[in-house]
């Protein structure tokens, strides 16, 4: 890459500014994400709010002012360097785990949709430890895996050990809360650095294996809440559970399906207006997508969620150090197993749960993880040629 | 990064890449292949449906007096919107109302409740509309308690008091027609199904019986949608089709109101008399037909039930009485839905047959006391010997054992219990020249099809029965193994397939297997009247639209013609007219001022009834008017009712004096029913108000106004 910085005289100028090494058409594809975001938003609640006499901009001032903050974290996230982001993991990662730790405490952490998943703060805003816990988990296991104390192209047993115990503690926590998305999510993420990292095939394989038995048995021994189970059971048959997860996904897949190929027209989708579908500003953002954009529109977000992922594999292959690769890697498999788990949701290819869309859906912590990911890819982008 | 980081590195790019493809794929699916089954699902979701009925066409007579029409009734109704935003969910409101109005809470909670709010099993009486269309509690209110409603609405939110159309079916001189004309009520599960391959609205009313439900599509018209989107707390957001209700036609009938109350009046009181003489009488029948067209001019069934009670709202005891055997099943039209054996009204078929067979009709011949028929004796009708006579006395005198003797014979040519391989079956085939056991096809609906045991039917029957009667011993109850029976069983297990000497005997008396609907033997008289035409009766007339204009004549159809030849026929009007003269109803008619010409009929019934006395014989009389220049078929029939001349016989002369307007023995033009003795042909003005002519009254004064 320096042959074309060389090249390219104008280079050095703009590397200096503030966006200096931001991959333009990852920026770019993130950016007509979180505009179409702010859109949806505002139509999954304009109609029913004032129609309920509240102010019909709330959501839509609240997600601009995530967005303005999520941008800000992002930018710090790009330009700090990221040795220093190394030093700060474990503080993080502890932060993350308080946080978690916290929410489990009755009557501090609030409830939504039974799950124990958010620390109530002054003005209505909320805090996800899990979403920080995310990133806490990608960078510090990353950080293990790419130290090699040793001459060798792989991580030694008692890395791979140690990475795994940095993930486990989050992940049962937030199995306590219960939030089964989030921990299909980051256990997906964790697998997806191991293969990366070097690791024996066979702790890929075995993992993987571990978590396939692991869920069996916990379905099977009741680990799992009773409100979990219906999801499950009203993915695998949607008319068990009709008044509850059945109802939901029933109507998100009508509200997608009614769009058709070019959708009502923003604001004019009578599902969305009618909020046929419950959460359709946070976790079921794609059904305003679906009715209202319809297939032109909703596949056109699809590929530029795609076109982000294979930005950010460029990135992870492009970097000079192993680090930055696992880095990248953590936070593609995080962005690409939630994306699946979401979209899959609400056209009923994936159970239920409640995990938000990266950029679209309305939520600070989650607004923020996802910006605060970018910005990784953006840093590991920006220090692989400096 | 070493070979195998790359290489795993590489795979899970591709799976990734293809997850979001997966998701894309599934997206197509959902929004451009099944895109158009969810955005119905998604319309069925968002949009409320809100339903002007519109109105209801008239049914009129066939001078154009209304048999139904629509009345304006004052309805109280609730507004589920409004009563459920109450923080009681208006539970005082109804309460209020209910005292009011005097009725019970449980009948007012459960009318206001949608039936998809009610469990299984607790629907009845649920509302089958939606929840923005208002409720009625009752149609009738009395206006005074509306306007105490409507000025204290502030007492009562949610309630409110609105002029609705409700059917009423008029008692113009006395008349009831509830069999003929039916009743409306609201749809059914199975309506709204589609059941019927016509699509409704919830909320709308459906003819349920009777012309209203067989002319339904004409009358109902169509009715105005509103349609609603709303959310998902039902509160309206927008309005996206308004249509106006489009008033039903109205349906002109060939029924004379004056003939209908005069026919139901005379039915009522056969079965009266015949309660009085001691028979069980539970039921009866009479049909009016003109015999130039199969027009129905009249039709009663006994017993009745009001039309009117529908609209009112059925209370339970009322609904189970319409079924109740106790109380002779009401709701059965008895008209076209009764199945008896025709007993001697069917010798006018019989004299076919054995002219058919060779018979000369102008010989004597012997009627004994008794006929011995393999090794049964066939008694006469009260085993009386009436000496050697002509067939024309032997009908009039209502002779059995001629016709024993003569089937006997014929079922010996034909074979006897080795049939022939093509058997003459004379009386088969003349009872097939009236179609006998076939529907007549009359425009109502569910009618019965009569029974021609012949032949075939007895091979169909033996073969669906033989297990029950080989093993009769097994099978039946206790008190069915009496001698007899256990005796007739075996004979039904070893030859019910063919036609026995007794089967071919009895048939040709019109007893046995065979049975018939009064409707069908008023068509086959009519059709001796005619001169042998089989009319397929119709009660409607035409359709006209509100603006007068005719939407649609029905013309009588041709069925058949019975193919007897001009002599056989004059000779058989002959001999019915006879039974006038000097036969069987003779003490009724031979000085009656207008001759007629008819048959008594009276069959043995087996069986007991509820109170376990066994079954009084079938009264019939079936009849045409006048002899010489037919223009009326009418047949009576009373069940259980006891001999055909006194109990029917006498009901179809009352109905004759009204429609010639006879009075002592005189007829009297100016009473006649209709003007040159032909009902009308021109359709009549359809008015709400039209009332019957009044110079052509029933002497006995059905209106007193």
């Amino acid at each position: 890459m320096s042959t074309f910085r060389n090249r390219n005289p104008y280079r050095r100028a703009r590397s200096t500014s503030v966006f200096s090494g931001f991959d333009p058409i990852l920026t770019g594809a993130v950016a007509v994400l979180l505009v179409i975001g702010t859109l949806l938003v505002y139509a999954a609640t304009r109609d029913w709010y004032a129609r309920n006499g509240l102010d019909p901009q709330y959501y839509l001032k609240r997600h601009v002012i995530n967005i303005v903050i999520g941008i800000a974290l992002a930018w710090g996230t790009t330009i700090i360097d990221y040795r220093l982001l190394r030093a700060y993991t474990p503080f993080i990662w502890l932060a993350g785990v308080a946080g978690l730790i916290f929410v489990l405490i009755p009557g501090l952490g609030s409830e939504v949709n039974g799950a124990r998943a958010w620390i109530p703060l002054p003005g209505g805003f909320q805090i996800q430890p899990a979403e920080i816990a995310k990133i806490s988990i990608i960078i510090g296991i990353s950080m293990l895996l790419s130290e090699r104390t040793h001459d060798s192209d792989e991580p030694s047993k008692n890395d791979i050990l140690k990475a795994l115990a940095v993930a486990a503690l989050p992940i049962l926590l937030i199995l306590r809360q219960p939030d089964m998305g989030t921990v299909f999510i980051i256990s997906a993420s964790v697998v997806t650095i191991l293969a990366v990292s070097g690791a024996p095939t066979r702790w890929v394989v075995g993992l993987i294996l571990l978590a396939l038995i692991g869920g069996f048995v916990a379905v099977k021994a009741g680990v799992i809440s009773d409100y979990q189970v219906k999801r499950l059971q009203s993915f695998v048959d949607p008319t068990a559970d009709s008044q509850g997860a059945g109802y939901q996904l029933r109507q998100a897949r009508i509200t997608v399906g009614s769009g058709g190929l070019i959708g009502t027209g923003l604001f004019n989708g009578p599902q969305t207006n009618g909020r046929f579908v419950p959460e359709q500003q946070t976790d079921f953002i794609f059904t305003v997508a679906g009715e209202e954009l319809g297939f032109v529109g909703s596949g056109i977000i699809i590929l530029l969620l795609l076109t982000i992922l294979m930005r950010a594999f460029g990135i992870a292959r492009r970097s000079t150090d192993p680090y930055g690769t696992l880095v990248c890697t953590g936070v593609i498999a995080w962005f690409a197993f939630q994306i699946f788990e979401n979209v899959g949701m609400t056209l009923g290819l994936m159970p239920m749960t409640g995990v938000p869309l990266p950029f679209l859906s309305y939520g600070g912590s989650s607004m923020f993880a996802n910006l605060i990911g970018f910005g990784l890819l953006q840093n590991v982008h920006a220090s692989h040629r400096s | 990064m070493n070979q195998r980081s790359r290489l795993n590195l590489l795979v899970i790019q591709i799976f990734i890449a293809s997850l979001m493809l997966a998701l894309l794929g599934r997206l197509f699916y959902l929004q451009v292949a099944a895109g158009p089954t969810y955005r119905d699902a998604a319309l069925s979701i968002q949009s409320r449906d809100v339903v002007t009925p519109a109105n209801r066409g008239f049914i009129v007579d066939s001078s154009g007096v209304p048999l139904a029409l629509n009345k304006v009734g004052l309805a109280i109704t609730v507004d589920r919107t409004k009563i459920d935003a109450l923080p009681d969910k208006g539970d005082a409101v109804l309460r209020a109302l209910v005292k009011l109005l005097d009725l019970k809470f449980v009948d007012v909670w459960q009318r206001t409740r949608l039936c998809g709010e009610l469990p299984r099993g607790q629907k009845a009486g649920c509302w089958t509309g939606s929840r923005f269309q208002p409720i009625p509690i009752t149609k009738s209110a009395d206006p005074e308690i509306a306007l105490r409603i409507v000025e204290r609405s502030d007492r009562y939110p949610g309630i409110s008091a609105t002029p609705i159309a409700i059917r009423n079916y008029p008692n113009t001189v006395g008349v009831n027609g509830g069999h003929v004309l039916g009743y409306v009520g609201p749809l059914t599960e199975g309506d709204l199904a589609g059941d019927n391959g016509r699509s409704y609205f919830r909320s709308e009313s459906i003819g349920k019986a009777g012309l209203e439900i067989e002319y339904d599509e004409y009358l109902r018209g169509t009715p105005g949608i509103k349609t609603f989107i709303v959310d998902r707390k039902e509160a309206v957001t927008n309005t996206s089709q308004n249509t106006k209700p489009i008033a039903g036609n109205h349906l002109v009938t060939s029924l004379d109101v004056r003939l209908q109350s005069a026919t139901e009046k005379a039915l009522g009181e056969a079965v009266l008399r015949a309660r009085a003489s001691g028979y069980q009488a539970d039921g009866g029948a009479a049909v009016v037909m003109d015999v130039h067209n199969g027009q129905i001019l009249a039709m009663a069934s006994y017993p009745t039930f009001d039309p009117n009670a529908y609209e009112r709202g059925l209370t339970v005891a009322e609904a189970s009485a319409l079924y109740s055997e106790a109380k002779g099943v009401p709701a059965l039209n008895r008209s076209l839905q009764a199945l008896y054996a025709p007993a001697s009204t069917f010798k006018a078929v019989s004299l076919i047959a054995a002219k058919d067979a060779g018979y000369d009709l102008n010989k004597r011949y012997e009627c004994p006391s008794e006929v011995q028929v393999g090794t049964r004796a066939f008694q006469n009708f009260d085993s009386k010997a009436q000496g050697t006579i002509g067939l024309k006395t032997a009908i009039a005198v209502s002779c059995d054992t001629i016709w024993y003797r003569i089937a006997f014979d014929e079922w010996l040519r034909d074979g006897g219990l080795k049939p022939k391989s093509s058997p003459n079956d004379y009386f088969f085939k003349a009872a097939e020249r009236f179609q006998m056991g076939e529907k007549t096809g009359v425009d109502l609906p569910s009618e019965s099809q009569g029974r021609l045991a012949n032949r075939e039917w007895r091979k169909e029957w033996h073969e669906q029965n033989k297990d029950f009667y080989c093993n009769y011993k097994d099978r039946a109850s206790k008190a069915q193994q009496t001698t007899f029976l256990l005796q007739l069983a075996r004979e039904n297990c070893l030859d019910g397939d063919k036609v026995r000497a007794g089967d071919a005997v009895n048939f040709s008396i019109g007893q046995g297997d065979s049975v018939i609907t009064p409707i069908k033997l008023t068509q086959m008289y009519a059709a001796i009247a005619n001169g042998g035409t089989l009319w397929q009766p119709t009660v409607a007339k035409a359709i006209v639209s509100t603006e007068g204009k005719v939407i649609k004549s029905f013309e009588g159809k041709k069925l058949g013609d019975i193919g007897v030849d001009k002599q056989t026929l004059k000779f058989l009007q002959g001999s019915l007219h006879e039974v006038t003269l000097s036969g069987t109803s003779a003490g009724l008619f031979s000085r009656f001022a207008v001759p007629t010409a008819g048959k008594t009929g009276t069959a043995q019934v087996f069986g007991k009834n509820l109170n376990g006395s066994l079954k009084s014989d079938t009264s019939w009389y079936a009849s045409y008017a006048p002899y010489k220049n037919p223009q009326y078929a009418v047949v009576m029939m009373v069940s259980q009712g006891g001999f055909g001349a006194s109990t029917s016989g006498a009901g179809v002369k009352k109905i004759y004096e009204a429609l010639f307007g006879v009075q002592g023995n005189i007829v009297k033009p100016e009473l006649a029913l209709f003007p040159k003795g032909k009902p009308p042909v021109k359709l009549p003005k359809i008015s709400p108000v039209t009332k019957p002519s009044a110079s052509t009254l029933n002497p006995e004064g059905a209106v007193k106004k």
